[in-house]
């Protein structure tokens, strides 16, 4: 399989702040991939550099066979980008949007105006075709974007944080649609936070902490590799005189955060049993997620 | 700073798809932007020229009322640049990200400041334009010279649109804009010969004056409005090139560095 993203020792640094720390990443056609990180963990400016927005400090960038930032304008010809904060232009109707979106590509506005129903299609915002974007709710916006990302129909679609700030409804929509552009091929690499949509969407992932690419694989791969696939949280205003006591003796690793327990093990009967006996105690018993999997690697505690 | 923000501009046509943008938005205000073109510049040029004409013989050799003529079309034409590069600018580049989205695209910040300085400049030209018609209407100039202000409008629009972007590229915020205006725009406007010849000033005075642009433009201005040949009027144009092509190209070096992050 051909990489149609690769980086090679990437980095990046801000004021003596390294953000991006020697990052090598290679993302094949037709794949989804996901970048996983906390807040200022350097996803938002790997995609700039990969982009050829910003340019490296050290390392290398191709996108689509070309160096960036070196030739970034030829290889945006075939990329979509949906940025993380929405700047649709806000005195335009939707179709406007796509209109003057679209001659930014090159495109005769004949090539554009067939394209239009296509995607709004695609966005289902066929009725809302001339409504003025501020009339749009969030998902509807966020739509839009999406669809204002396909004008040119990109080979690869970068997407920043796609669903942050939607309702359930409108993050379902979107999953729906990106999992139909893997379908067509496109490569998609996105940045979240939300474990469910990196699982869910992404074919291969990749865990960011200060700058550095810390573990990457399938969800499952990372699952498997980095922690043990049964958890058990205890809950309960006892859990911490129950930590002391207990938790130990019936879990490899475990993890205080409040007033709950996570409890990492191989084999959850013999907790589960205990636990059953004590009447004080609430308990939740789940396979291992990626959640579990973030948090270990990068930590409990809050980045801002 | 880095020295890749020094680079000389690289110029292309993919500036007209932004310009167009800014057209199309520009289309859908239009009438309350042409009266607010007009509006400040005509009610200035009638309530003084007609009140302080009435005192005053003549002025520099014409009618008052003439000789403020030329310099409103200058001034309009420096305001209008002026708030579309300092405060439309600074609108698409921070507050609505128009920028961000446009950069996405094949297109280069390069071509994004050329067709900021472009599409402010044609608000000049439609300003100055609107201005000139005015005139025009009310017999103040009937020289077919006059026809050659609506290139200087476009000219002038060059050169306040250049330098305004400096200050945008520099602006935390829009507060900041007040002392452009405050110590640059305001300052010039009472300087540069709009209301009275520069030659009323004291000497030290008429030597800022002569380093201003809009001394310039109305030097250029004044003598086309009643049919004659400016005198010095390469010079005047030259100095209205070098600020407009300095101030792009210092603009355009301080976007590259402020948007690299």
């Amino acid at each position: 399989m051909s990489a149609v993203i690769r980086a090679t020792g990437l980095q990046k640094s801000y004021g003596g702040n390294r953000v991006v720390d020697g990052l090598d990443l290679s993302i094949n056609r037709g794949e989804c991939f996901g970048l996983l990180g906390p807040n200022g963990a350097g996803k938002t400016t790997t995609l700039r550099m990969l982009l050829g927005l910003i340019a490296p400090d050290a390392g290398t960038a191709m996108l689509l066979d070309l160096p960036v930032p070196q030739a970034a304008r030829e290889a945006r010809i075939r990329v979509g980008v949906v940025p993380q904060m929405d700047n649709l232009d806000p005195d335009f109707t939707v179709a406007e949007n796509l209109l003057v979106y679209g001659r930014y590509f090159g495109m005769q506005d004949s090539e554009i105006e067939a394209r239009i129903p296509s995607l709004l299609e695609f966005a289902s915002l066929t009725s809302k075709r001339d409504a003025k974007v501020p009339t749009l709710s969030g998902g509807m916006k966020r739509r839009l974007t999406l669809a204002r990302a396909l004008v040119n129909d990109p080979d690869v679609i970068f997407l920043d944080e796609p669903t942050t700030g939607l309702d359930p409804q409108a993050r379902h929509l979107i999953w729906q649609r990106l999992r139909e552009l893997t379908q067509q091929g496109k490569t998609l690499l996105l940045t979240t936070h939300f474990m469910d949509e990196a699982e869910r969407l992404c074919h291969r992932l990749g865990v960011m902490d200060n700058g550095k690419l810390i573990s990457q694989g399938t969800p499952r791969e990372l699952i498997e590799q980095n922690i043990e696939p049964q958890v058990v949280e205890v809950f309960g205003e006892t859990s911490g005189h129950w930590v002391n006591e207990h938790a130990a003796k019936f879990a490899q690793r475990f993890e205080v955060s409040g007033e709950s327990v996570f409890c990492y093990v191989q084999n959850a009967q013999p907790l589960v049993a205990h636990l059953q006996a004590q009447s004080e105690l609430r308990y939740l018993h789940r396979p291992a997620n990626l959640e579990d999997v973030f948090l270990k690697l990068t930590g409990r505690e809050m980045r801002d | 700073m880095s020295t890749q923000y020094f680079a000389l501009p690289r110029l292309s046509l993919r500036f007209f798809p932004i310009w167009r943008r800014h057209w199309l938005v520009w289309k859908k205000i239009a009438a309350p932007s042409i009266l607010g073109h007009l509006a400040d510049p005509v009610i200035y040029m009638l309530g003084l020229g007609y009140g302080l004409g009435s005192l005053l013989p003549e002025m520099g050799g014409m009618s008052y009322m003439a000789f403020l003529a030329a310099g409103t079309v200058c001034y309009s034409t420096m305001n209008s640049a002026s708030f579309e590069a300092l405060y439309s600018g600074f609108a698409r580049m921070h507050e609505q990200r128009t920028w961000e989205a446009i950069l996405n695209t094949p297109v280069s910040l390069d071509d994004v400041v050329l067709s900021e300085i472009l599409w402010a400049a044609t608000k000049s030209l439609m300003s100055g334009t609107a201005v000139l018609a005015v005139i025009w209407i009310l017999g103040l100039s009937n020289s077919l010279m006059s026809l050659w202000m609506i290139p200087l409008a476009l000219l002038i629009g060059l050169a306040f649109a250049a330098i305004g972007l400096i200050m945008t590229a520099l602006a935390p915020a829009y507060d900041f804009f007040m002392y452009y205006f405050t110590l640059v725009i305001t300052p010039m406007m009472l300087l540069c010969g709009v209301f009275f010849p520069v030659t009323q000033l004291p000497e030290s005075m008429q030597i800022v004056a002569s380093g201003l642009p809009l001394t310039h433009a109305i030097d250029l201005a004044r003598p086309l409005m009643n049919g004659a040949v400016p005198p010095q009027a390469l010079l005047h144009i030259g100095v209205l090139l070098a600020y407009a092509l300095i101030a792009f190209y210092v603009s355009l070096v301080l976007f590259r560095r402020r948007l690299s992050r």
